[in-house]
């Protein structure tokens, strides 16, 4: 739906304000970034992984007494899909060297990776081939690749300070100096990256960056790849076969601690399949659709933390999933369209964002944690209470996407951002001559399983890459950052596997004796509850609806 | 901010999904209005948010005799309408090594001969939700522009809409994609800087200064990063830093 009268009112204070901010602009005068020692107080305040009684102490596995936030606990501290006693691991119904377990683009990466060294590759993935928040990731990639502005050092920092100085400095390093061959790479296999005539990449800002190094697809920079990356995989059709609609549930050991595979639930048949392979890497991506602390989120459908909970089992511990990244910019009005991403490459092209009076509060290229939290404190009444109130009773900012063209020239939004041209085109709003409202939106899980630089958990055989993984961005990522985690990432656990599996030799006896004991030891600690996880999908039906679905067994989330 | 409710907030309408009533609310995309008839999606839900192609959906409304298309995701509903998703549709693939390849139109015409059945009728262009000139794209393949189907049809998604439309049996979104790889390929100039910064990282050139940086204390870094010389915003791309000993 258009604006409404009341809300095309406020907008006119953006429209008085603009001109002003423009010329600003122009000038590389900027609103002041905010201190490192100013960025604390906000976040405190005003992020929401420092609310209290959000969190708590995880009571079983590997990373017992890790405080995390209480939806992650929740299916952490649930009970397997399968009951291990009834599962036929004598009879593998599938078997390969390497099992990719997610089909988005560490997975696929890491699937072709593995294919060229060699591997045979069975992908076996929940939904489609390529549904993952890949696919949904609009900004860009960053690499440092500009020769005389920028390098893999000043990259680095950026990391670094965005995540507050606690990342994994061994995967960091990994991470920066892989990323001009991960460039080149998604280059060759013909990826429509946004191109100078002469070749050259063009490259921007983004929230927290030195220097731009944010390289980009138009507005779908995620699809793009994700796209071409799928193709390229469908290439290698004698070498990588893909099982889609086909979750992993859990990770069969063999006796002497070695991964030996997956079970998989098949989500048209309910039938569990066990899959014998040499090595296992899990890219099942992350966590949104857990709604932490309710919120909205920008997330894939399927992203439900299916690999956290299967890992985590097996025995891996995990790490920097107490703090969870809020996206500064969903879309909060029109209602359709709410948690939508809108790409931080807009505040990276110069939009600003504004409060009821048309005033700027923040500066639009902090990291996400930062500029969420200004965000919040603009909006909540314990914060400032600046908010633009939208129909339905949220709070919001205004996005101003206009100043765009006026800084770069008659056509820049629709050339540059032709995705959310046409997503707001269909509720009748310009975004050109428009602002967008917007407001935080559950968007990434930092953290997750731990892993080394090869990508080796701490099981043998067993890897992971992507936002499944955690350690690389610390407490909080940088955008451009996970598309290059997963690309980095993926194709070294693929390599890696495949590296592996050659001088592993013979597995043993499968089993899922770690499954069997977990459950125990669920119920040794007291965790009374009737969960069951993965979840695998997301529940939206309605509640009167589900009151009368008297089945008991019927698939999804069982709340 | 909550996660999405499907609370009535608004009239119920009839929606007819194959062929059967369900009362939602009027304000509700065809997704979200499932959903609160009591589905739990499997097949036909992806992004959620109109870029991955899971959830194409055809309906036609009681006012015309239009078939019409779009996503499920991002269409809203309308009273009487009556719809289905198309979550798949079988299209034929053809293999190619990237790395052999020229960019040239007739390797698109190897690849895909029926191109040339194309009979114009444009069903393809009225059947895609994402407003792509299909039919365009397919005339540029047949004409060996490659740079120009592959512009064409940047936005596809390949939801298979197109190909579910098409009286010459043509699977458009893989000829797409084709041209849109072989175009980015072989169409545009290689980044050159990009070439040699891979140069320089595999020559060591960064190991001592990202080492040394790794030793560093959590105060050092601080003081490294706050002093960081930022790009400007409005610099163009041959921007210069001041302190070039790390670039």
């Amino acid at each position: 739906m258009p604006y409404p009268e009341q809300l095309k009112k406020l907008m006119e204070k953006v429209v008085s304000t603009r001109s002003a901010r423009v010329e600003r602009k122009k000038k590389n005068e900027e609103f002041p970034a905010l201190k490192l020692e100013e960025r604390d107080p906000v976040l405190r305040n005003f992020h929401p992984d420092f609310i209290k009684g959000t969190r708590r102490e995880i009571k079983v596995g590997p990373s017992k007494g890790y405080s995390i936030s209480n939806e992650m606990v929740d299916i952490l501290e649930a009970k397997s899909r399968v009951n291990p006693e009834l599962v036929d691991l004598t009879k593998p119904d599938y078997e390969t060297d390497v099992l990719v377990i997610g089909a988005g683009g560490a997975g696929t990466a890491a699937a072709i990776l593995a294919a060229e060294n060699g591997a045979k590759v069975l992908i076996a993935t929940k939904l489609r081939h390529g549904d993952a928040n890949t696919m949904m990731a609009e900004g860009g990639i960053q690499a440092a690749d500009k020769v005389g502005k920028d390098s893999p050092y000043y990259h680095y920092l950026d990391i670094l300070g965005g995540g507050h100085f606690v990342n994994d400095p061994e995967l960091v390093y990994t991470m920066v100096s892989n990323a001009p061959d991960a460039l080149r790479w998604l280059e060759g296999l013909g990826t429509n990256f946004s191109k100078f005539e002469d070749g050259r990449m063009k490259t921007m800002h983004g929230g927290g960056t030195c220097r731009k190094r944010m390289h980009y697809a138009a507005d779908i920079t995620g699809a793009e790849i994700m796209k071409t990356i799928r193709d390229e995989a469908r290439n290698h059709i004698d070498m990588i076969d893909v099982i889609e609609f086909c979750p992993a549930v859990e990770i069969v050991l063999d006796e002497s601690g070695r991964c030996a595979g997956a079970i998989l639930y098949n989500l048209e048949t309910s039938e569990y399949h066990y899959v014998k392979a040499k090595a296992v890497i899990i890219a099942t991506g992350g966590s949104g659709r857990l709604h932490i602390q309710g919120f909205m989120t920008t997330n894939h459908y399927g992203a439900t933390a299916d690999g956290i909970v299967m890992a985590y089992r097996a025995g891996v511990p995990i790490s920097f999933l107490h703090t969870v990244q809020y996206h500064p910019t969903g879309v909060v009005f029109p209602e359709q369209a709410e948690g939508i991403l809108i790409t931080e490459k807009f505040r990276g092209a110069g939009a600003n964002v504004l409060n009821v009076h048309g005033e700027q509060f923040v500066y639009e290229r902090e990291p996400r944690d930062v500029e969420a939290a200004c965000i919040i404190r603009e909006c909540s009444p314990e914060g400032r209470g600046n908010g633009v109130p939208t129909p339905t009773g949220k709070f919001g900012v205004w996005l101003d996407s206009p100043m765009i063209d006026l800084l770069k020239g008659e056509g820049t939004v629709k050339k540059e951002f032709p995705g959310k041209s046409i997503l707001f085109r269909r509720f009748g709003i310009d975004i050109s001559k428009e602002p967008m409202l917007i407001h935080p939106t559950l968007h990434y899980q930092n953290g997750g399983l731990d892993i080394n630089s090869k990508c080796e958990t701490n099981i043998p055989g067993l890897y992971a890459a992507g936002e499944v993984a955690g350690g690389i961005h610390g407490e909080n990522r940088l955008m451009g950052n996970s598309l290059l985690d997963v690309i980095v990432f993926g194709r070294i656990a693929g390599k890696c596997a495949t590296e592996y599996i050659n001088k592993a030799g013979e597995l043993g006896k499968p089993g899922l004796e770690h499954v069997k004991r977990y459950n125990e030891e669920v119920e040794a600690a007291g965790i009374e509850q009737d969960r069951i996880a993965p979840m695998l999908l997301p529940d939206y039906s309605n509640p009167e609806v589900r009151e009368k679905q008297l089945t008991k067994d019927y698939f999804g989330t069982l709340s | 901010m909550t996660k999405p409710s499907n609370k009535p907030v608004d009239e119920l309408v009839p929606i007819f999904f194959m062929g059967k009533r369900y009362d939602v609310p009027a304000s509700l995309t065809i997704q979200k209005a499932l959903e609160y008839a009591g589905y739990q999606h499997i097949r036909g839900c992806g992004c959620r948010g109109g870029v991955c192609g899971a959830c194409g959906t055809v309906y036609r409304e009681p006012s015309s005799y239009k078939l019409q298309v779009g996503l499920a995701c991002q269409t809203v509903v309308e009273a009487g309408m009556h719809l289905m998703i198309l979550p798949y549709y079988p299209g034929n693939r053809s293999i190619f090594d990237i790395e052999k390849m020229k960019g040239t139109g007739s390797e698109i015409a190897a690849l895909y001969p029926e191109i040339f059945k194309c009979i114009g009728c444009n069903a393809c262009s009225q059947g895609c939700p994402m407003d792509i000139d299909v039919m365009h794209y397919m005339a540029q393949a047949i004409r060996g522009d490659v740079s120009g189907a592959a512009e064409t049809s940047f936005d596809c998604i390949m939801c298979g809409l197109c190909a579910s439309r098409c009286p010459a049996e043509e699977v458009q979104f893989n000829v797409a994609i084709l041209a849109r790889r072989l175009n980015a390929r072989y169409g545009k100039p290689r980044a050159k800087h990009l070439a040699v910064r891979v140069k320089q990282v595999e020559d060591g050139v960064f190991e001592e200064p990202l080492h040394d940086l790794m030793k560093l204390s959590t105060d050092e870094l601080k003081q490294l990063y706050r002093d960081r010389e930022a790009e400007p915003q409005m610099a163009e791309d041959d921007w210069t830093p001041q302190d070039a000993r790390y670039v």
